[in-house]
């Protein structure tokens, strides 16, 4: 099952995209039921590409919540356009989607 | 002066002023910078601020933070920076704190406006603070969020 949720949407000359990821965001500080820590995984880059142009990079720490979202806006999209969208975690797996702006 | 002095110097050069700035140096856009290791493991705010953006920021009517007063759960804060600035580089999120304060980095390329929104854990009740880059000028903003369940540990 894909990983994310995106939704991007064109209104004026600004397109707002938003975007659910699935992902455990693990801080590496919560210890287990075995009182061991539980290790680090989280994400560390979302990219956002439109047109072949990186619109925004997002780096993240472990304190973006479980399951994050984000949200942000940029200008030069119009409806029927492709963004692209792709995560990278700090143990290298990754995954991407294509939506078009509405 | 030897290579290997000049690449000492480059590399003095991009800590101190900073890992976008630093980028910025060796490749024309700074949306190519790094994750900061050095910035997200800092322990506090100003150690976050000065390894991620080369500074400290001081306060702007320019940015403005929307964070609920109470977090009844501090696993998921909902946190929206926006940004009147021009020429905006990155938008940072800091938990004043936070284990680690700095909680996202948001680098925007040609074109994107100045709005970023995420969700956040927090430990405690903090400070978040939101630093803006505007061409090389470092604007921030804070609110206070109260949290009465922490979002670390449980």
């Amino acid at each position: 099952m894909a990983s994310i949720k995106i939704r991007a949407r064109t209104k004026g000359d600004e397109t707002t995209v938003k975007a659910l990821i699935t992902h455990v965001m693990e801080t590496g500080l919560r210890k287990g039921k075995d009182g061991k820590k539980i290790p680090a995984h989280h994400i560390t880059e979302v990219t956002c590409e439109h047109a072949g142009q990186v619109v925004m990079t997002a780096q993240w720490g472990p304190a973006v919540s479980k399951n994050p979202y984000l949200a942000f806006k940029f200008k030069g999209a119009k409806s029927g356009d492709m963004v692209k969208l792709s995560w990278v975690d700090n143990k290298g797996k990754s995954d991407s989607i294509e939506a078009k702006v509405k | 002066m030897t290579i290997d002095n000049k690449r000492r110097l480059l590399l003095r050069g991009t800590l101190g002023a900073g890992a976008l700035a630093g980028a910025g140096l060796l490749v024309p856009s700074s949306v190519l910078a790094a994750w900061s290791k050095e910035a997200f493991a800092a322990k506090t705010t100003d150690a976050a601020m000065n390894a991620l953006l080369g500074g400290k920021a001081s306060a702007s009517n320019a940015v403005s933070i929307k964070a609920p007063d109470i977090a009844e759960n501090g696993a998921v804060v909902p946190i929206t920076v926006t940004t009147t600035a021009s020429n905006i580089e990155s938008i940072s999120i800091f938990i004043a704190n936070n284990p680690s304060p700095l909680a996202a980095n948001f680098v925007l390329g040609a074109g994107a406006t100045g709005y970023a929104a995420t969700r956040v854990k927090m430990g405690k009740t903090s400070d978040v603070i939101a630093v803006v880059n505007a061409g090389g000028t470092l604007q921030s903003a804070s609110k206070e969020v109260k949290v009465t369940i922490g979002g670390c540990g449980g």
